[in-house]
């Protein structure tokens, strides 16, 4: 009998456990429905020719983002071609060079803390490094430099890993061939760990694109004539618009600055569903 | 044999020459490439620091901690750090009274209960939660939250500590749920064999094998999160109010350290004393979430050597 009623209840504390960590689960999901249904709903009025390729009017209040979005869009490629390079060498050195030592732990400590650095403070960090030490000035390349530190841990982990994924049998028969290390590395190691490199690295590079804190003093700019046409020359950007505008323009058209958050979430999510997707279809065509 | 493939045995050679060159060129990048981290997390020790040193002369770092007013532009500047740092500690303990329970029983949820496609799409979903970038969770609460606050209170204002908390904890959220879920995903399946061979139902072997042996990756999971609510800054800038002033509860204006440091850095003049100040903010940020990414990191180190075998 006893037996019986601790087996129910038993029974009824599981069905409980389930029912609330599963409300937990669907409340989190459920904010993410929220966060894309509520920003698709008030911004999809302003999406049309005349905002994507206009440029704004009235401190923003009218027009377009057509110049913004071009900003963002060279301050990330600035920001891919500096980390790329150096996140993918890095990469190889701590999967295939690095020995088991003190110091290739510090390295790691010091890329999972570079993670953790709150943006604002890679803000002061630029501002003072690059703007006004390297005497760059509020600009392009300031900004892409700064938003490089904050991506470069992101790319590193993403090559190391994929570069762990590769079977050492790969590399064995490279090397039996007569190659050398580096030159297993270059034709055999990276080429197969290149899907997940990439892809990783553009969800690194997507979040540095949604960055406001990092660009706020190292060249962005509220209000320009032109398209930046240097890399020293100021930019606009999608975040520092959003921010300006609700802060700073009194009346800010709600239409417009919902459509400027609609442009920019559903352009960072597009790109990196697409790498993710992509990722998955190389994956299934290799396998090992 | 023929004198024929002399010819390309002397061509490898000169091209082993020129490829040992480049490789030695190569592997060098790679070593700088390697280190740069290290480099980096230095340089911005040291710039912190370096443009520190005047406000930690003239003010002195234990006066501006224990400095109860913020007053920067008067004269002579007041720059007391105290209601900044209870700022940001109230936002952030805002943010971890959600983030954690949800966070940690979401986690649960997909680890334990969950399979096949809910697992997938929630993981997906809980990524997407981690891209959308801060400025529009700002833009959110903006439009949502702050009137929901002084609606459901009755203030003069929705700019609070709790709105800024909420919408921090929301942000939180999938750093919480994604390392907790990869410390019970961690826990070897014979122990949940094992609880369930000994009549065990699911949720017992979750409570009483499978949480407390990734209990060190759950808690780096939550100081984590701390960290990331510590640090953020835009959703927190346009949603506190940025009132400078010791807050006495929840529902008051407070103002943050990061949302200080975005706010006021344009507007200084560079070199000054206030502009030192603001770099000595950034290094007490710095400071905090340097210790907590580094316990956070031997913690789950930890954790993982023992699963390891």
């Amino acid at each position: 009998m006893t037996r019986l009623t601790r087996a129910r209840r038993a029974r009824a504390t599981e069905q409980l456990a389930r029912v609330v960590t599963g409300l937990a689960a669907a409340a989190v999901v459920g904010a993410a429905v929220f966060v894309v249904a509520y920003i698709v709903k008030n911004g999809a009025g302003a999406l049309d020719v005349g905002f994507l390729t206009g440029a704004p009017r009235d401190r923003g209040r009218a027009g377009g983002i057509f110049p913004i979005i071009m900003g963002t869009i060279y301050v990330t490629v600035a920001t891919a071609a500096f980390t790329l390079p150096v996140g993918v060498l890095a990469g190889v050195y701590l999967s295939e060079y690095a020995p088991r030592t003190f110091a290739t732990r510090a390295i790691k400590l010091a890329i999972t803390n570079m993670a953790g650095v709150p943006s604002i403070v890679y803000g002061l960090f630029g501002l003072a490094a690059f703007v006004l030490t390297a005497g760059l000035g509020r600009s392009l390349i300031a900004s892409a430099l700064t938003l490089t530190c904050m991506t470069l841990p992101v790319v590193i982990t993403a090559t190391e890993e994929a570069l762990r994924q590769i079977p050492t049998d790969l590399r064995h028969a490279a090397l039996a061939l007569g190659a050398t290390k580096l030159r297993t590395i270059r034709t055999v190691v990276l080429p197969a760990a290149a899907p997940g490199i990439i892809t990783g690295s553009i969800l690194g590079l997507a979040r540095a694109a949604g960055e406001t804190a990092p660009i706020l003093f190292t060249g962005a700019v509220f209000q320009m004539r032109r398209l930046p046409d240097s890399p020293l020359s100021q930019f606009m950007s999608l975040p520092y618009h959003i921010y300006a505008q609700v802060t700073s323009v009194p009346g800010w058209n709600r239409t417009l600055v919902w459509g400027t958050a609609l442009v920019l979430v559903g352009g960072v999510s597009i790109i990196s569903v697409a790498a993710a997707v992509w990722r998955s279809i190389r994956r299934r065509k290799v396998t090992w | 044999m023929t004198p024929a493939s002399l010819t390309p045995n002397r061509r490898r050679l000169g091209r082993t020459v020129t490829t040992r060159a480049a490789e030695a060129v190569l592997r060098a990048l790679i070593y700088i490439c390697g280190w740069l981290c290290i480099v980096i997390l230095l340089a911005i020790a040291a710039f912190l620091v370096y443009n520190s040193v005047r406000s930690l002369r003239e003010a002195g770092l234990t006066t501006m901690l224990s400095g109860m007013q913020w007053y920067p532009t008067s004269d002579p500047g007041r720059f007391g750090l105290a209601p900044l740092v209870v700022g940001s500690l109230l936002v952030t303990a805002v943010a971890l009274a959600l983030a954690v329970p949800v966070g940690i029983a979401a986690a649960v949820y997909i680890s334990e209960f969950s399979g096949g496609a809910v697992k997938e799409v929630s993981k997906s979903v809980i990524e997407f939660l981690a891209a959308v970038p801060s400025v529009v969770y700002g833009l959110i609460g903006v439009a949502v939250l702050i009137p929901a606050v002084k609606d459901s209170f009755g203030l003069s204002s929705g700019m609070t500590a709790l709105t800024g908390g909420i919408v921090l904890g929301i942000m939180s959220i999938p750093t919480v749920i994604s390392i907790s879920e990869d410390a019970l995903h961690a826990v070897p399946v014979e122990l949940r064999q094992g609880s369930a061979a000994l009549g065990n139902t699911r949720w017992q072997t979750t409570y009483k094998v499978t949480v407390p042996a990734a209990s060190s990756g759950i808690f780096a999971s939550v100081m984590l999160g701390l960290g990331r609510a510590i640090g953020e800054t835009m959703a927190v800038l346009m949603l506190t109010g940025n009132a400078a002033v010791m807050p006495h509860g929840v529902l008051e204006s407070v103002r943050t350290m990061t949302g200080t440091i975005a706010a006021e850095m344009g507007e200084v003049v560079q070199g000054g004393l206030h502009y030192s100040v603001l770099f000595t903010v950034g290094l007490v940020l710095f400071a905090i979430t340097f210790g907590i990414n580094l316990a956070a990191d031997l913690v789950l180190e930890r954790q993982q050597r023992r699963w390891r075998r």
